[in-house]
């Protein structure tokens, strides 16, 4: 709680200091982009120690995407891909994790692949912190019979096409070495027609477009989304033709999801940090705005170049 | 603080990427390096095992009685194998090869994903009836004005794409609704940016004070 | 040799990889399936292709003491390290998978490689917010309406002026509205790029399958 105070203090206080920014920044004498970096790490990591609730709005293709696990039977099969790595995990990893828990305690059987090298490694992470979570353990989910992970394969969304036509073709094995046809799990699962959910995490491509361009378009599998901030705004068209059933975007998206299943985790406990860091922007924008609307106007009664703005 | 011998290497290295905002620095250049070869060995093992490995080498030579061998998989490591061929100049030349075959493949599977995907599906969702009922069958005048509005934005964005053609008069006027709707877009792709790099931020943040000093709880 | 080979290669692939999304079965469908096989495998080579070559270039320079050939040797022996832990990783019996937690090969990627990769990208966030308060201008037209757009956005994707009006409004109006945004204004617009883009590849693949495209192989005639 002596964290929470501190913290709320800090801010108050850099709020206050945002004044001598702004007076700095309409006399045209722009503050050192170091003392942004310094505003930038304190706004992500002060809201870490406090403790507030923000609301949370329920969005379409998040809730599309829990309403569509929730309604497949029990024993389920779910192909999930990890199509991303170390780089975007702070955004990608509390979905993922999320989703498992999810999809273990619908008693969904997983199926996990990657078409990113370090998806499997960050696959395993999530399995890991799943299986730590009291009521999946309890469940005990079993490698082969319940889960899998089939590793990674390159050729990118060439691998999706072969899937196509034979998963066995693309993951002869799994990242463990066990033959495909050994694997209880993978028993009657040819192609897509086998599974009954896609679920992809990604951050580039190969990623969720080319799962909707080939598994979905092409082989007519229910493929879902969970992207980084910067992917998702692409893959808004395809959520309106339905191509793509629902979407997680970014570090919100995981959070209303972590909300939506009951889930509460990382992505809960960043949003503060993610308000403030956005305020913290947007007061910057502002500020910027504000000494060039002036010096515009300076310019324009003087009729002659002032050194104002920063523009 | 963090007892683990891990976690502090991962803390000592999160803070020598961090000390390149102050200026690029010694410390700063050893971690970048550490991250190439690092980033490059371990690329190089994840396609050793996962693709040479479980699939090629288990293809051709399988481990079970029963399983047919791939014989057609040594085609594709050979064609692998003349990629190589870059490395010595003077028959270099015959890295085209591989590389025209998987410029082929890529450009005829694109061709058709494309096509279909990007704009066969995407043109069937636009060109739908603007008056929009609810599931009860009454009007519904949200999804009405969103439907009028996809439809709009989608063709003058075209139009504004279309360079064969000055932007003047009437093909002008619908050029520069074209630009009001890509500069909504390029507006949100820049909110959904800043999202996406404080994201990542805050997870450094969370390991240092969390992981590694423990402040957190 | 140089230039028909691999304009007839590129073609054969592309015309096999266009025709069998219609014809996916057959001989076309097998033939498609078993160019995927060999791609993978391609690809695998590829990327060692740019590892070996790292690795020369880090060699050449130490060789030659060049600028801060220092941080080639460091380049050089995290390279020739992380590949024998995976290796010994791999092979070793103790372990079911090179993926192991327990294995040398996954704290290179818990401890090294996930920190500074994450680390890397994550100080992107200083320099967007640095750039925006330096260059986010509303200049014109144009560029206020980007900035009205991503100013709701990043407003209301978060809980952030929600929050702040909560007294006068409330409820979840700003994040609806961030997601009208999205959902119609923001979809047309993509949308409007992603046809522009099906547009570019189809012809461009056109080119390159028919080779009139030739920069794969060198350019040129």
């Amino acid at each position: 709680m002596a964290g929470h105070w501190i913290a709320v203090a800090i801010n108050v206080v850099v709020g206050l200091t945002l004044v001598w920014v702004l007076v700095r920044t309409i006399q045209g004498r722009p503050i050192e982009r170091r003392i942004v970096f310094v505003y930038i790490a304190l706004a992500v990591a002060t809201p870490l120690f406090m403790k507030l609730e923000a609301p949370l709005a329920e969005t379409p293709e998040v809730q599309s995407i829990v309403t569509t696990i929730k309604e497949l039977p029990p024993g389920s099969r779910i192909l999930i891909s990890f199509d991303y790595d170390p780089q975007s995990a702070p955004e990608l990893q509390p979905m993922a994790e999320a989703f498992i828990k999810f999809a273990f305690k619908q008693r969904h059987k997983v199926i996990i692949m990657g078409l990113w090298p370090l998806g499997p490694d960050q696959a395993n992470q999530a399995i890991r912190a799943a299986l730590e979570d009291p009521s999946v353990a309890e469940l005990a989910p079993e490698y082969g019979v319940d889960y899998v992970n089939l590793g990674f394969q390159s050729g990118n969304e060439f691998v999706i096409q072969g899937m196509g036509s034979a998963f066995k073709n693309m993951f002869p094995q799994d990242e463990r070495g066990t033959i495909y046809d050994n694997i209880p799990i993978l028993r009657g699962v040819t192609n897509f027609s086998n599974v009954d959910y896609v679920q992809v995490f990604s951050s580039g491509k190969p990623g969720t477009r080319e799962w909707v361009q080939v598994a979905a378009d092409r082989f007519g599998a229910t493929v879902g989304g969970g992207t980084t901030a910067v992917q998702a705004p692409e893959m808004y068209p395809f959520l309106r033709s339905n191509q793509l059933i629902g979407l997680m975007g970014g570090m919100t998206g995981a959070a209303e999801f972590e909300k939506a299943v009951e889930e509460l985790g990382k992505a809960n406990t960043f949003l503060l940090s993610q308000m403030f860091a956005h305020a913290t922007v947007i007061v910057f924008v502002i500020f910027g705005n504000i000494a060039y609307f002036r010096s515009r106007r300076r310019d324009a009664s003087t009729d002659a170049p002032t050194p104002g703005g920063i523009s | 603080m963090s007892l683990d011998i891990g976690v502090w290497i991962g803390a000592l290295l999160t803070l020598g990427i961090f000390s390149f905002l102050y200026r690029d620095n010694p410390f700063y250049k050893l971690c970048e390096s550490i991250f190439v070869g690092v980033s490059a060995g371990y690329w190089f093992c994840v396609f050793f095992f996962d693709n040479m490995v479980r699939k090629f080498y288990f293809g051709v030579f399988p481990s079970e009685a029963g399983i047919e061998p791939k014989y057609f998989l040594i085609v594709g490591a050979v064609l692998g194998a003349l990629m190589l061929t870059r490395l010595i100049p003077s028959i270099g030349w015959i890295s085209r090869w591989p590389l025209s075959f998987i410029v082929g493949a890529t450009a005829g599977l694109y061709m058709m994903l494309f096509f279909v995907s990007n704009g066969l599906n995407q043109v069937a969702d636009t060109m739908l009836p603007l008056y929009r009922e609810t599931a009860g069958g009454d009007f519904d005048p949200a999804e009405t004005l969103g439907t009028i509005l996809v439809f709009i934005g989608t063709f003058t964005g075209l139009i504004y794409f279309f360079f064969s053609k000055e932007h003047k008069g009437l093909f002008g006027g619908a050029a520069r609704v074209g630009i009001f709707f890509l500069m909504v877009t390029f507006g949100a792709a820049f909110g959904y940016t800043v999202m996406s790099r404080m994201s990542l931020l805050i997870g450094r943040m969370d390991f240092l004070f969390r992981d590694w000093l423990g402040l957190l709880g | 040799m140089r230039r028909e080979v691999p304009l007839l290669i590129t073609f054969i692939t592309g015309v096999v990889f266009a025709l069998s999304y219609f014809i996916p079965g057959g001989w076309l469908g097998q033939t498609e399936r078993v160019f995927g096989d060999w791609i993978t495998i391609v690809q695998a080579f590829a990327v060692w292709l740019g590892v070996l070559n790292l690795l020369k270039i880090s060699l050449i320079k130490i060789q030659r003491k060049e600028h801060d050939w220092g941080y080639s040797v460091v380049i050089a022996v995290c390279l020739v390290g992380t590949i024998a832990a995976g290796m010994y990783s791999g092979f070793a019996p103790q372990f079911e998978s090179f993926r192991d937690p327990e294995t040398p090969f996954n704290f290179i990627f818990r401890n090294i490689f996930a920190p500074l990769g994450a680390t890397m990208f994550a100080i992107l966030a200083f320099y967007v917010a640095s750039a925006s308060y330096r260059a986010f201008r509303a200049r014109n037209r144009e560029a206020t309406i980007l900035l009205i757009a991503s100013f709701f956005v990043m407003g209301g994707r978060v809980p952030l002026l929600d929050s702040i009006f909560m007294p006068i409004i409330d409820g979840t109006f700003f994040a609806d509205f961030a997601g009208w945004i999205m959902s119609y204004p923001v979809t047309a617009g993509q949308r409007a790029i992603a046809i522009g883009i099906a547009l570019g590849i189809m012809a461009s693949s056109l080119r390159v399958i028919l080779g009139i495209e030739r920069s794969h192989i060198g350019g040129g005639n």
